[in-house]
């Protein structure tokens, strides 16, 4: 059995005790930072990147996956708790996880939570360590065709699963390619859009956008409708699901597994799209569809394993393709490359300690994740009580730190300031950034694999659809497109991110 | 008040869209073309650049006739402040060190909340975690950041 000795590769790997101190430390500080109001995990990953410089390789993924599944868990709580979700996939999470709070039993949606993320992370896991090698082996016969065609693919997906206008994706899409530009141009050696800055000879640095746009702007974006919070923190009692609620979680945890394991595979945020199409499935196949948004324990079930298995398979074209689905795995695409790791098929041949260790130590974070946080429920729920007034200048130095840090330069501020700017402002006219950042990382991609395509083909664009690969990748994407303009599929979309309102 | 504009947001947005389209057009106008079989350094981008233009215009049209969010009031306050204590611990960090700039940072991106006193508890609360990031950042982390030319924090 190949899956078995890789497994067990992997398992010698993550359980090395300084591998699971780092998992230990990641898991916690992720959770930590990410129960804080406000703070979705992109904005947390990319404030302890900077720890993770020092550490080799392998440790610094494993933490990185750690704060991961933390601040994801961090969010859910913070969302059952405040009924303020840290990030966009638990807003579903806050409907009926805060109600069941005020009805007494938020002790029982954490609980659920948790049992939920760790079913849904164990499974997909699984699937983690089945699928990649096949797409790794397939990937490696890609050639520069291929690769561009799969990012037409990733991109169209996002705009398919990102929420809001199609039009807003696509214009996103296209700045994002176009912020990607800037910087020298590999082929001809031409600086493009530099303003004669030496500065932005390599680019501007994706963690001061990322920073800016989901650090500054969210925090300003706060500010302008600063409100008191009630925390339902009274006593966070009786944690254990009764005999019934068992009964009603486990087949919302079945098919939101299954349901997120799928959706996190395709680019563009699944976990996102995953709990909201978990959410509105439950809605439909419940007895008691009533119950629904006045403390429905499936509305939690649902939606947060869907979430976990949608986060988990999100590492699959990351680790295969070198192909970001989500920022956030965009943001562990740049700590590869700040380690000096070339993300892509090779990692699994040339690299199988990394690859098979990271995936294991995604479960032993889980598990870390089960049984560390509902004792630690007090300390996060004093975390959260701390006023806001006095939480964002210190979630502001951990901005300034970090991008400072990354390079060692205050251009990199400067540009993080640009961009918070600019975050603001596409908060205020109803944009949603995460489309911009994919194209701002896949940008730089796109137009060499494109370059040398066509330079390969002496300038036939025919190669995209004579090659088959190619040309079933971009069927694919049709159809997809495709399907959000045809009405009825444009409904269900609808349906399934109207929730939130 | 009545405008023709029912969409400000997507009003907005299209001319976001239309305003770096055009730059970025206006720019890369400047870069070598080239062919499909042999693409010069302004290809790719040109071609996004006019992209996200029709996409501005798309957005500004549909604006006029799609009834959408309005754009709300602009936080000027805490916009302009924390922009200002961002901008402003970029430039203090190399000749003031990182905890004195830490501290600017702090103290005028926190002026941004109507919560904001000048109250000694706060400020004590400020000093501790400007030290507290130079020992686990510089001493434990060991991360290079400029140090106070004079008492070294």
């Amino acid at each position: 059995m190949d899956i078995l000795s890789n497994l067990a590769l992997g398992l010698d790997t993550a359980l090395t005790w300084s591998n699971l101190l780092y998992c230990l430390i990641g898991v916690f500080l992720g959770t930590a930072i990410g129960v804080l109001p406000g703070l979705g995990a992109v904005a947390t990953i990319a404030i302890l990147l900077p720890i993770t410089f020092g550490l080799p390789p392998v440790s610094a993924l494993i933490m990185l996956a750690g704060i991961y599944y933390g601040a994801q868990y961090g969010g859910s709580t913070t969302a059952i708790l405040v009924n303020l979700p840290g990030e966009s996939s638990s807003v579903v999470t806050a409907l009926d996880g805060h109600q069941m709070a005020r009805n007494g039993r938020a002790g029982v949606a954490l609980a659920t939570a948790a049992i939920g993320s760790f079913f849904a992370g164990t499974v997909s896991t699984l699937l983690l360590a089945l699928f990649a090698p096949p797409l790794a082996d397939l990937a490696l016969q890609f050639g520069p065709v291929e690769y561009f065609s799969l990012m037409v693919l990733g991109l169209v997906a996002s705009i398919v699963l990102a929420k809001g206008s199609l039009l807003h994706a696509l214009a996103m899409i296209a700045l994002g390619l176009l912020l990607g530009m800037i910087g020298t141009d590999v082929n001809s050696g031409a600086q493009r859009y530099t303003f004669g800055m030496p500065e932005l000879a390599d680019g501007i640095g994706f963690v001061a956008v990322a920073m800016g746009i989901f650090g500054l702007g969210e925090v300003v974006g706060n500010l302008e409708d600063e409100k008191s919070r009630t925390v339902m923190m009274k006593r966070v009692t009786g944690l254990m699901p009764s005999r019934e609620d068992w009964k009603r979680i486990l087949g919302p945890i079945f098919r939101g597994t299954a349901l997120g394991s799928i959706l996190g595979i395709l680019p563009g945020g699944g976990a996102l799209l995953a709990s909201f199409a978990s959410y509105a499935l439950e809605k439909k196949v419940s007895r008691r569809p009533q119950e629904f948004g006045k403390g429905a324990i499936e509305g939690v079930a649902g939606p947060e394993s869907a979430n976990n298995a949608g986060a988990q398979t999100s590492f699959i074209p990351m680790l295969t393709l070198g192909i970001p689905s989500n920022p956030v795995m965009a943001l562990m695409i740049g700590a590869l490359i700040i380690q000096g790791i070339q993300p892509g098929p090779a990692i699994m041949t040339q690299q199988p300690d990394l690859f098979w260790g990271i995936i294991v130590s995604m479960w032993v974070g889980n598990v870390m994740l089960l049984f560390l946080n509902l004792p630690l429920i007090g300390l996060w729920v004093r975390m959260i009580s701390v006023p806001y007034h006095f939480l964002f200048p210190a979630i502001l130095v951990f901005c300034a730190i970090g991008v400072f840090s990354l390079n060692n330069s205050t251009f990199d501020v400067y540009v993080m300031a640009v961009f918070g700017l600019l975050g603001y402002l596409f908060r205020k006219v109803g944009c949603e950034p995460a489309p911009m950042l994919l194209g701002f990382i896949l940008g730089p991609m796109m137009e060499e694999f494109l370059r040398r395509a066509l330079l390969l083909s002496h300038g036939d664009a025919a190669v995209f659809v004579t090659r088959p690969l190619s040309a079933a990748l971009l069927a694919i994407s049709a159809l997809l497109l495709a399907a959000v303009v045809l009405p009825a599929v444009r409904n269900t979309r609808e349906v399934a991110f109207q929730e939130e309102g | 008040m009545s405008t023709p504009i029912k969409g400000q947001q997507d009003f907005g947005a299209g001319l976001i869209y239309v305003a770096l389209g055009g730059i970025a057009a206006y720019i890369g106008s400047g870069y070598r073309m080239g062919t499909g079989s042999n693409m010069g350094a302004g290809y790719f981008p040109m071609v996004l650049s006019v992209l996200l233009i029709a996409l501005g215009v798309a957005c500004v049209v549909r604006s006029f006739l799609r009834k959408g969010e309005p754009i709300g009031a602009v936080a000027w306050k805490p916009l302009i402040l924390i922009l200002l204590a961002t901008v402003l611990f970029g430039a203090l960090l190399e000749p003031l060190g990182l905890s004195l700039a830490l501290v600017v940072l702090m103290l005028v991106s926190a002026a941004a909340s109507h919560k904001f006193r000048l109250e000694w508890k706060a400020m004590v609360g400020m000093v501790v975690i400007a030290l507290a990031c130079f020992l686990v950042f510089v001493q434990l982390l060991g991360v290079p950041l400029p140090r106070n030319p004079w008492f070294g924090l």
